[in-house]
């Protein structure tokens, strides 16, 4: 459940066995726990166990989201990072530094020049105005007031709120307002942001308009994000990796797509089952190995001989440095082996439908419904990294994981090879049977 | 014979005598600044007060009250002073003025600081709660005794008599105020690492500001009721007044010394009233409903 330990270079935020528990004697609790008792029946004795054991570690530069239920110990765990909470047990350090040992002055420190927070409810102080709220953290670490300002305005800029400075929070919108929260949180200058459940008292578009707005900021300013949420589409959008969190336990940590695909438990499981998959899962998530690929030197009788073999309508034809050149096909191979042609750059359909591997699913539904043979995924240099087939994303798209049922040998977080692709008995349907991959096989 | 009847007299009053002769015993240096104290601030005030040409002060308090609050306000002042000055009452009315801003600043000066106290420990705040109980609900005379025992007869009882009963709404609705400040707005201030006194001075009191000033508005307006009371002890102003128009059946004096005492507390509480709106929170607030 933990990361690998890593040196304190990566990870800014480390926390490990750390617990918090609330009422009578914590520390009793925690031995409780330590030995097996369960969290309802601490609960019994009167006592809540928020925190339960908690290890991890968020990178620097890294958005991390912590995601769970309500109640299950999210802002708690939030609250310990920046020290608005005491540790009941284990150790956590924010920079290399425990944070449990601190004196309230050192840890007002931290606080000044490390760790910042956005809010819920924004907690913007609406006696100021919308220039001094940014200012705050400033204010507090007694920066001058030439320096405050300039910093403030240039944190409002950022979220888009120039020419705000000097209205009230009371005056602005929701979103308006939780910019205001962010540019509090950035013109302060500290390296790590800890969010808790910024985005869920806006509504849908706004949300996905700050969602947006964070991961441009993040790009340019590459700060270390710790994100709270309970809704799994938004922590699937935001972070790079994601703690699941169940009644104070953190029960898997992952990428987005290793969650969805490789759920630790059923309780993950059942969460990830309503996620939209279709915007959380990237093509290169998905890509698959192709069976065969063809030189652009070959000729159309090692073509045949090719897709024959592996019961193929098309290949992908790519040159020596595996850069797509385009695909050709079972018809007009067997038409130019028929004239005895010896090259096959008349039949090169060079324009295949292409896409990117960081595109969601959403974006390449419609390119792979258009196109007649699978997708194909390149990077930026033209280089072919896998494919597509309808099939495949249909399977990802459907969210009980038969994507790599076939062969359940498969690693789910690499992604299915080859293998599946062309195996017989994938599900056949309307739009499948139309799958050009394995016509030859099926339909003759 | 009840069973009470076997309790024997418990000596409550004489538990207090003791309590207060001890205090005369034991610090005469606090007692002797105190007076010293007092009676300077008001005689200052007072002088200064009276010094100044009636027509500037009046003209001055109704540009105030103009400024602060409104037009008809200000003609109100206008009027309400010049009546004053019209019936003879000006330098009674100015040191009860006087009186009534020492003694409301004493009162706010150890309220607000029992009231933080309060706000910030539960186990403070139970132990204030009965005194102010006590200090509120007791006949307002009896404070006259010890301060009487005190301070003798003279303007420094009157002050002390007063201050004593106008602390307890201060301290209340300081502490009321300020916990009724959303706990998140303390969380951000704590977040981005302020001390607990950057907190309580940059966020706390000035959120709670509206509340607090309605414990200044009660706090004058009680001083103001005592005035009557200080008079009987020789602290002059208006309270002396009305307390021979009492004592030698003058109605006509009487009437017009309470009179006098009205105006002034009109003035004084509608003047703190505008002071309260004009807080940052309350500026916030309006901006708010507006824009729902
Ligand atoms: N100060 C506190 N005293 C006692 N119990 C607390 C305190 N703060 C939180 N808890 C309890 O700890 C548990 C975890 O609360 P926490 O607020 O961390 O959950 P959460 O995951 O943030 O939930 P939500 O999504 O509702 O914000 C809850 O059962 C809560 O009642
Ligand atoms: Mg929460």
């Amino acid at each position: 459940m933990t990361d690998d330990p890593l040196s304190p270079e990566i990870n800014l935020i480390e926390a490990r066995g750390l617990f918090k528990v609330f009422g009578q004697s914590p520390m009793a609790s925690v031995e409780r726990l330590r030995q097996g008792t369960s969290r309802d029946e601490l609960r019994e004795s009167g006592s809540t166990a928020a925190v339960i054991d908690a290890s991890f570690a968020v990178r620097r530069g890294e958005i991390f989201v912590v995601m769970g239920l309500s109640g299950s110990g999210k802002s708690t765990l939030i609250r310990l990072v920046n020290g608005l909470l005491d540790p009941t047990a284990g150790s956590l350090l924010v920079d290399g530094e425990d944070i449990a040992g601190l004196s309230p002055k050192q840890l007002r420190r931290v606080c000044q020049d490390k760790v910042s927070m956005v809010f819920q409810h924004f907690a913007l102080f609406p006696h100021r105005t919308v220039l001094e709220n940014a200012a705050y953290g400033l204010e507090v670490k007694r920066a001058d007031k030439h320096e405050r300002s300039a910093r403030a305005r240039e944190a409002l800029a950022m979220v888009g709120l120039d020419g705000w400075e000097d209205y009230l929070p009371g005056e602005l919108s929701g979103g308006m307002r939780q910019r205001v929260g962010l540019a509090r949180a950035l013109a302060s200058g500290t390296e790590i942001l800890l969010m808790d459940e910024a985005f869920s008292a806006l509504d849908p578009l706004i949300r996905r308009e700050m969602q947006d707005q964070l991961m441009d900021l993040q790009q340019r300013l590459g700060r270390t994000i710790l994100f709270i949420t309970h809704d799994l589409n938004e922590a699937m959008r935001l972070g790079d990796r994601i703690a699941m969190m169940r009644d104070g336990r953190i029960v898997q940590i992952g990428t987005a797509e290793q969650i969805l695909n490789d759920p630790a438990n059923d309780y993950v499981a059942q969460f990830v089952q309503d996620v939209d998959r279709a915007r959380v899962l990237t093509a290169a998530s998905i890509m698959e190995q192709p069976v065969a690929l063809l030189g652009s030197g070959a000729g159309p009788r090692a073509a045949h001989k090719l897709m024959r073999e592996n019961q193929l309508a098309h290949l992908f034809v790519v040159d020596r440095h595996r850069r797509l050149v385009g695909t050709v096909h079972e018809a007009d191979v067997a038409e130019a082996v028929k004239r005895a042609h010896d090259d096959l750059t008349d039949i090169i359909d060079r324009s295949p439908a292409t896409v990117q591997g960081s595109m969601t699913l959403a974006e390449i539904l419609s390119d792979s419904a258009e196109s007649s043979v699978p997708l194909a995924v390149i990077n930026e240099s033209g280089r072919l990294l896998g494919v597509i087939a309808k099939v495949t994303l249909l399977n990802a798209l459907s969210d009980n994981g038969t994507v790599d049922a076939p062969d359940s040998g498969v690693d789910g977080l690499s992604g299915p090879h080859a293998e599946s692709v062309a195996v017989p008995g994938t599900p056949t349907g309307p739009l499948v049977s139309a799958e050009s991959m394995n016509s030859s096989g099926g339909d003759s | 014979m009840g069973p009470l009847d076997a309790l024997p007299r418990l000596q409550v009053g004489d538990a207090f005598t003791s309590v207060v002769e001890w205090i005369e015993g034991n610090l005469p240096w606090l007692l002797d600044t105190i007076k010293t104290v007092l009676k300077w601030a008001v005689n200052q005030l007072d002088t200064g007060l009276t010094y100044i040409p009636v027509l500037v002060t009046i003209l001055a308090l109704a540009a105030i009250g103009w400024y602060l609050r409104s037009w008809a306000f200000g003609v109100y002042t206008l009027g309400g002073f010049v009546l004053i000055a019209n019936m003879d009452m000006w330098d009674e009315s100015m040191s009860s003025l006087a009186l009534v801003i020492v003694a409301s600043v004493c009162a706010m000066g150890i309220a607000v600081p029992l009231g933080v106290a309060g706000a910030r420990s539960h186990n403070v705040s139970r132990i204030i709660r009965p005194l102010m109980d006590m200090m509120q609900t007791m006949p307002a005379f009896v404070y006259l005794i010890p301060t009487l025992f005190f301070f003798s007869i003279g303007v420094v009882s009157g002050v002390v008599a007063t201050v004593v009963f106008a602390i307890p709404p201060g301290v209340r609705l300081t502490e009321l105020g300020l916990r009724q400040v959303d706990g998140e707005m303390l969380e951000a201030g704590q977040a981005f690492g302020a001390s607990p006194w950057q907190v309580l001075s940059r966020i706390q009191i000035p959120l709670a500001l509206p509340t607090i000033m309605a414990g200044v508005n009660q706090v004058i307006m009680l001083s103001l009721s005592m005035v009557v009371i200080a008079g009987m002890v020789g602290a002059g102003g208006l309270g002396g007044v009305v307390y021979e128009g009492v004592t030698r059946l003058n109605l006509s004096k009487g009437f017009e010394g309470g009179l006098a005492v009205v105006i002034l507390a009109i003035y004084l509480d509608r003047l703190t009233g505008a002071l309260a709106d004009r807080a940052p929170v309350a500026r916030a607030l309006r901006v708010r409903s507006a824009a729902e």
